[in-house]
């Protein structure tokens, strides 16, 4: 099925969970990343149990601390 | 208040944008503005608000001029070195503005003072380089309705979103609360390209411009990230503002400012 990754079309198996998602993108610090799908935010205690589905639009939100 | 010959001439790239016009100049000189942070951020954007004519701009922090600063804190000189970051970014603002009226203040925000730093400004720029000030920062401009630019930069890449309490989500909707100590790195730890501040510190600036005088849409309910190594700029979407959010939703469980504590390096940075 095809799903949207930050803004890129992606073919993804079926019943992916946003779990394994942000395994196989390689997210860096994943246990502290926010993740949005078809903007509306995941709570991190459901990305085991939510399953994406065809056309979903998924984003990761990375805490950025830098600025000086 | 009339324009002086001299002011028609600084600002005529302005005044002849039809969105920005007499009218919007003048809203530019009466404008005021704090700048969290007078580093990689908060330098591009003081440089480009001084130089628009922003009437004042009041610049918080607490460090002196470090020689590893220049590599990507442009208003500060290496003659500079020792000096009060906001006394060297006063001098540079007034050197390229005379108009600007620059407020300077020689501290850490913290629960105790933030209230009272922003309570007269129009439009909040966070260059803060850790999580306990962002969240503070946010916290605060929620509280007391002030609209605030947030950025965070590191390594090659940076975002920015603007908050305007009760239109838009604030920084805690999207993040709960700050990380652990250490769990993500700092552009100390991490390293920041030079170029990354003025890229997101420009956009900042651009965001207290078009608030001030009204123009253009703000990036209020996006997230905008820029990733210099794919040269690739991605506007997420962002849920509207959190019923459950802590600390800006109708019902808040947040209602006093928090001091979270600084990471350990950073500390002994100062
Ligand atoms: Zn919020």
């Amino acid at each position: 099925m095809n799903i949207t990754v930050a803004g890129e079309k992606k073919d993804v198996k079926e019943g992916l969970t946003v779990t394994e998602l942000i395994a196989s993108e390689n997210v860096e610090t994943p246990q502290y990343v926010t993740v949005s799908v078809n903007e509306e935010f995941v709570e991190s205690g459901e990305f085991d149990t939510t399953v994406l589905k065809e056309g979903d639009v998924v984003e990761f939100l990375y805490f950025m601390g830098g600025g000086r | 208040m009339a324009f002086t010959n001299e002011q028609l001439e600084r600002y005529s790239r302005h005044i002849i944008l039809k969105e920005i016009g007499a009218k919007g100049q003048k809203k530019l000189l009466n404008g005021k503005v704090l700048i969290i942070g007078a580093g990689g951020l908060g330098a591009p954007a003081a440089l480009y608000l001084a130089a628009a004519g922003v009437g004042t701009i009041g610049i918080v922090d607490a460090d002196v001029v470090d020689l590893s600063n220049l590599q990507r804190q442009v208003i500060h000189t290496t003659n500079d070195i020792g000096k009060r970051k906001v006394e060297s970014a006063r001098e540079t603002m007034n050197a390229i503005n005379p108009d600007v009226k620059v407020n300077t203040y020689h501290e850490f925000v913290a629960s105790d003072n933030i209230m009272d730093l922003i309570k007269d400004y129009d439009f909040i720029l966070d260059g803060t380089d850790n999580f306990p000030a962002k969240f503070l920062i946010n916290d605060a401009c929620v509280m007391a309705k002030k609209p605030l630019s947030h950025a965070g930069i590191i390594r090659f890449k940076g975002q920015l979103t603007t908050i305007i309490p009760g239109e838009g989500p604030c920084y805690r909707c999207i993040f709960k609360n700050p990380p652990p100590k250490d769990a993500v790195p700092t552009c100390k730890q991490a390293g920041v390209i030079g170029a990354m501040g003025g890229v997101i510190g420009s956009l900042q600036a651009m965001e207290a411009v078009k608030y001030l005088t009204g123009v253009g849409d703000l990036l209020v309910g996006y997230l905008l990230t820029y990733d210099a190594l794919k040269m690739e700029f991605h506007k997420i979407k962002l849920p509207a503002r959190g019923e459950g959010c802590a600390v800006c939703s109708d019902h808040p469980t947040i209602t006093e400012l928090i001091d979270y504590e600084q990471p350990a390096c950073e500390l002994k940075a100062h």
